[in-house]
């Protein structure tokens, strides 16, 4: 692939391979270009979000249905997943988050730190796997097998897209 | 602040329930944590019905996401007010999708009844069909008495949603009626039900 600017339509080119149906969000500066791809791709409907747990929710019931989804964020989002992700664990339910990362990397707003720098630690603690990319090009093979393992394996996954991935926010 | 005195309200969330899943057909249901959980299964445990023990604040969003995968069928959440609550953003969420084939209903007895039979915010006047229609439901309403049950059955079988109901039931203590209660064993015999076995066997439908 094709620098910084095109890892956002590897990881929509991945995830319509995954047979990713429903894309949840809660939209993230970070994501604004893959949301803009998958609001355009026919294959995907794309549920806007008032919190994130709510996204973990509307997944489960999509798995029930039959469909494969993802479910974009920010890391500070992760901490509102906590107790909805009970569902993942017992009833072994596969899910595919995709959260951008802040708190880390050049940022310059102390307030992002805490679940920035948390939300690992705050995944693993409720049971869901982690992965992480930082290369542009590494963008489609990382979603890939994350997906893949997430849907094939049927657990809970979260792919953190580093903040050098995707560029310190500014407010220049 | 003095609370309502749901002890009084003429319906009974079991026999409510028994009504609304009277013929139920190829119906998908989610029943969320707790009394509603416990009066579906009274209604008779069936595959097509996921029924919760936690994830507080879910079912209305499982009911979407079911909704959504599964456009041919109809998907009848089961709720109470105290879950509802919690997830208020769900329905404004949920009117964005427009689903027509979704409807919520929620078991308002304006109790917290696994946990004391606390007031919730219903029992202070909050009204739960009211935020909904403000949310963008076509078709929200609130239901107090036992001959509006049936037209409500009809109208959350047949008409263009998303639906919302708030039903006023009775506050009282009811004997535990309980599903199985492992989440992998639910899931599976659901998708079995719904997709057949190679959703339970092999790779999962796409």
């Amino acid at each position: 692939m094709d620098g910084a600017a095109s890892w956002p339509d590897a990881i929509h080119r991945a995830l319509s391979e995954l047979g990713v149906r429903q894309v949840a969000y809660v939209p993230d500066a970070g994501h604004a270009r893959l949301i803009e791809l998958c609001q355009a791709d026919a294959a995907m409907r794309t549920v806007v979000l008032t919190t994130e747990e709510e996204g973990i929710a509307l997944l489960a019931g999509a798995w029930l249905g039959g469909q494969h989804g993802a479910l974009l964020m920010q890391s500070s989002g992760v901490g509102n997943c906590i107790n909805m992700l009970a569902l993942n664990q017992t009833c072994r339910l596969p899910l595919l988050m995709l959260v951008t990362m802040r708190g880390e990397w050049g940022e310059f707003n102390p307030w992002q730190l805490p679940m920035g720098q948390s939300a690992k630690a705050a995944l693993a603690l409720a049971g869901v796997l982690t992965e992480r990319l930082s290369e542009p090009a590494a963008a489609y093979d990382t979603v890939r097998s994350s997906g893949t393992m997430a849907f094939e394996a049927q657990v809970p996954l979260a792919l953190l897209l580093a903040q050098r991935l995707i560029g310190a926010k500014t407010f220049r | 602040m003095t609370p309502s005195s749901s002890e009084q309200f003429p319906l009974r969330r079991r026999e409510v329930v028994k009504t609304l899943l009277a013929g139920r057909g190829d119906l998908l249901v989610v029943a969320g944590l707790g009394s509603p959980n416990w009066d579906a299964t009274a209604a008779g445990d069936h595959p097509l019905t996921f029924p919760l023990w936690g994830a507080m604040g879910s079912a209305a969003m499982i009911g979407l996401g079911l909704a959504l995968a599964r456009p041919e069928r109809r998907v009848l959440v089961l709720t109470g007010d105290g879950e509802q609550l919690m997830a208020l953003g769900s329905l404004a969420t949920i009117a964005v999708q427009r689903p027509p084939n979704l409807a919520i209903v929620v078991l308002d007895n304006e109790r917290y009844g696994e946990t004391g039979m606390q007031a919730t915010h219903t029992a202070h006047g909050v009204d739960l069909a009211a935020i909904a229609a403000a949310a963008g439901f076509p078709l929200a309403g609130t239901i107090r008495a036992a001959d509006e049950l049936e037209p409500a059955r009809q109208v959350l079988r047949t008409q263009p949603g998303p639906i919302f109901y708030a039903i006023k039931v009775r506050a009282e203590p009811l004997p535990f009626v309980m599903p199985p209660k492992d989440g992998a064993h639910l899931k599976d015999r659901f998708r079995l039900a719904l997709l057949g076995p190679a959703a339970v066997a092999a790779l999962p439908e796409r």
